[in-house]
């Protein structure tokens, strides 16, 4: 079906080669068009609850029928993508913000300017309002000065602590720099002993080392993302307070398949700090045992010098460009933009709300653990918008891992780390320097 | 002559269409996909695919990260074929023995493995490495060996993964030698009895002649599925610690799957198809050679 609808500035040759990778098979799941039903793609849980939201939407809206297609998270961006490959994308979609850059640059979203501004007549009043959102989650969204999704919930780190252990070390507060953070680990160290640690920082995730140098305040990558910027001197400083945690014993020098339950360890004692998301919120009330619930605590995550910034995080609901359906798409948007239905959202997933009026809610408000994503979330910043980030990330986890191993020496390490994001974004570079001298021809 | 020709290649010829269109095709479009830089910004946009020639190629055999799966990879066909085959051959050994009792039980319990999601498996091994409460280290340390980290320390990393997959797999071949034991001879064994033969005469003389050329069926069947080590380290270990997990088949499918470099992946793909490849020819070369003598 989706195979006779190509377009002609589509040559078929690519759906051979996407059949040569076996990828093509993917791509015909999404042969399934549903007749004149909106088709909405959403992820894990979020794609469970959403039969719930889409009650009272079809009440209001009884001339738009929505189906809605689960995907497990981890299938999802290939799906996205052999959905493209096979001209197969639904109407809108949940998507990763991170996601964003790498559709934007396929081309397969709808900017969404204009529909936001009102100025596009049919949508009948939108209630999405930019100054509501939380700022660093909103630029998120923002690709090259255009919007290409509206954040539909958000996802930050911050520290999650034992308040017991940090009592018994002498301190009564949550740090809020990283000199009273180094020196609050220092002290837990003192209490718990050799054989436990003060924080944990797994060997296998780049998002703590990210977090933190989201703080220095300097572009992760330079020249409009061409090339690393991690022998700047900002990225110098988190690696280096990043690498002494190890080397003063404070971290463990593990990976979290080793710790096999972080939920267990927390609750022994082996680490005090973990730097983690807003789920975890759920899965510390549900695992820890009842004498511990009230030893824990959430704290905006410290920095160089007084309250540090974090990852802005978090799922956007997107439109692709080939949905005919548009103004119905966008109406599904609105609605679950409203503060109120968001704030349903939040009941039904425990998903935190990305704009400031759905937070004025009373259940939300008396949530202790999570307020201090609140205060976090006016401190949030994007990860460089490249379609290359994240594997430019995981690089810089292998490069930090090997130096925790003794493979490579710390002095070596940012120019190793530029060495390889420099690699990796090499055809970008020939991409970008390509337009542009396209366009100084034109 | 000419009809009968004809019917030959009508007979065969569903099985050559079907081999062309699943085989050859994509085969000889991966080999063409391997000399490009094929990848996201050309699956956006058609022009922005090169021909790279051998780039791929030169761009592998540059990275350390390829010749470190390459090597892990070889550590892992080296210790786990061995031990693997070792395995099987010994409990199918003992299954055939007729002074084993309740065969069929044992035959299905070390049979289970195999039938067992790996999934399910590994979430189980993880805790039987633990460093401090794994099984495996509590039994080390009733001989007095202190604690290893199987699946954080680089060099014991991969070793864990091979106890992991012998404990999996032994059980498949367990069952293809135990029906070729079972297709020995009974009289053979009785003329060599009868001629003064002992029990370790008994085995090395006409078991394991007996069972040579299956032995070398699954010599080459299990070589080929180790030199493809994927599923383990993917559920256990993501490759690291410090990439000491990363195999050639789990390179390939981070390059090609997770990155969408599929151009680099495929080049992936054909040096492990070349070195399998050759490897199996060497393997039946010196068994025929073995044969012969």
């Amino acid at each position: 079906m989706a195979a006779e609808s190509a377009r002609p500035d589509m040559p078929w040759t690519r759906r051979a080669w996407l059949g040569a990778a076996g990828a093509a098979t993917l791509g015909a799941a999404g042969c399934a068009r549903a007749d004149g039903r909106l088709r909405f793609w959403a992820m894990g849980r979020e794609g469970e609850v959403l039969a719930e939201l889409l009650r009272d939407f079809e009440r209001e809206r009884p001339d738009i029928r929505v189906q809605v297609e689960q995907l497990p998270w981890s299938a999802a961006h290939e799906k996205l993508l052999t959905a493209f490959a096979g001209d197969a994308t639904p109407d809108l979609a949940q998507m990763g913000n991170t996601w964003l850059p790498e559709m934007v640059a396929l081309g397969a979203l709808e900017p969404l300017d204009a529909l936001v501004s009102g100025a596009d007549g049919g949508s009948g009043g939108t209630s999405i309002d930019a100054q509501d959102y939380f700022g660093g989650i909103w630029d998120t969204n923002l690709i090259d000065g255009r919007l290409y999704g509206v954040p539909w919930y958000v996802d930050t780190r911050l520290l999650f602590y034992r308040r017991d252990l940090l009592t018994r070390a002498g301190f009564e507060a949550p740090p809020q720099d990283w000199p009273q953070w180094l020196q609050m680990m220092q002290g837990i160290k003192r209490v718990v002993g050799p054989d436990k640690f003060a924080v944990l920082l797994p060997l296998n995730e780049y998002d703590p080392l990210v977090a933190l140098s989201l703080q220095q305040g300097e572009p992760l990558l330079r020249d409009g993302g061409r090339y690393g910027n991690f022998r700047g001197a900002g990225f110098r400083r988190t690696l280096d307070f990043y690498l002494s945690l190890y080397q003063q014993r404070l971290a463990p020098p593990a990976s979290s398949n080793e710790i096999a339950n972080v939920w267990n360890e927390f609750a022994r004692g082996y680490f005090s700090f973990y730097i983690t998301g807003p789920w975890n919120i759920g899965e510390f009330r549900r695992r820890l045992p009842a004498e511990l619930q009230g030893a824990w605590a959430t704290a905006p995550l410290p920095g160089p010098a007084g309250p540090g910034a974090s990852i802005a995080g978090g799922s956007s609901l997107a439109l692709f460009a080939k949905s005919r359906r548009k103004q119905d798409a966008w109406a599904l948007v609105s609605y679950l933009s409203r503060p109120a239905v968001q704030q349903r959202f939040r009941e039904l997933t425990g998903n935190l709300p990305p704009r400031r009026a759905a937070w004025e809610d009373a259940a939300l408000k008396a949530d202790v653990h999570s307020q201090a994503f609140r205060d976090q979330l006016e401190r949030v910043r994007a990860v460089p918008k490249v379609p290359e980030w994240e594997r430019i990330a995981t690089e810089l986890r292998v490069v930090l891992e090997q130096v925790i191993h003794g493979k490579l020496r710390a002095a070596e390490t940012p120019s190793e780390m530029d060495r390889r994001a420099d690699l990796i974004l090499a055809k970008r570079r020939w991409m970008l320097d390509r337009t542009s001298t396209r366009r100084a021809a034109a | 002559m000419k009809k009968r020709q004809l019917a030959g290649w009508m007979f065969a010829g569903p099985a050559l269409i079907a081999i062309a269109v699943f085989f050859v095709v994509p085969v000889a479009a991966a080999l063409l996909m391997s000399l490009t830089d094929f990848d996201i910004y050309a699956l956006a946009d058609l022009r922005n695919l090169r021909f790279v020639g051998l780039d791929n190629y030169t761009a592998l055999l540059a990275n350390a990260l390829f010749w470190q799966a390459l090597w892990n990879t070889v550590i892992f066909v080296v210790l786990g074929v061995p031990l693997s085959i070792a395995a099987s051959l010994g409990t199918a050994l003992l299954l055939h023995s007729k002074f084993t009792r309740w065969q069929g039980f044992f035959r299905t319990a070390l049979f289970a493995p195999v039938v067992t999601t790996l999934v399910a498996v590994a979430v189980v091994w993880r805790y039987l490495f633990h460093t401090r409460y794994g099984l495996l280290n509590h039994a080390l340390g009733a001989f007095g060996v202190s604690p290893i980290d199987w699946l954080g320390d680089p060099a014991w990393a991969m070793p864990a993964i091979v106890v992991l997959s012998v404990w999996k797999n032994f059980g498949y071949n367990m069952v293809i030698l135990l029906a070729a034991l079972q297709a020995i001879p009974e009289d053979l064994y009785e003329a060599a009895r009868l001629d003064g033969a002992r029990r370790w005469a008994l085995l090395r003389h006409i078991t394991l002649p007996g069972l040579a050329p299956m032995l070398l069926v699954v010599g080459i069947l299990t070589m080929a599925g180790h030199f493809q080590l994927f599923a383990e380290p993917y559920v256990m270990t993501q490759g690291g610690p410090a990439q000491r997990t990363v195999t050639v088949l789990y390179l390939m499918y981070e390059e090609g799957f997770k990155w969408w470099s599929l151009g680099s992946a495929s080049a992936v793909a054909f040096i492990l198809f070349v070195i399998m490849f050759a490897i199996t020819l060497l393997q039946l070369h010196v068994s025929r050679r073995a044969g012969t003598t």
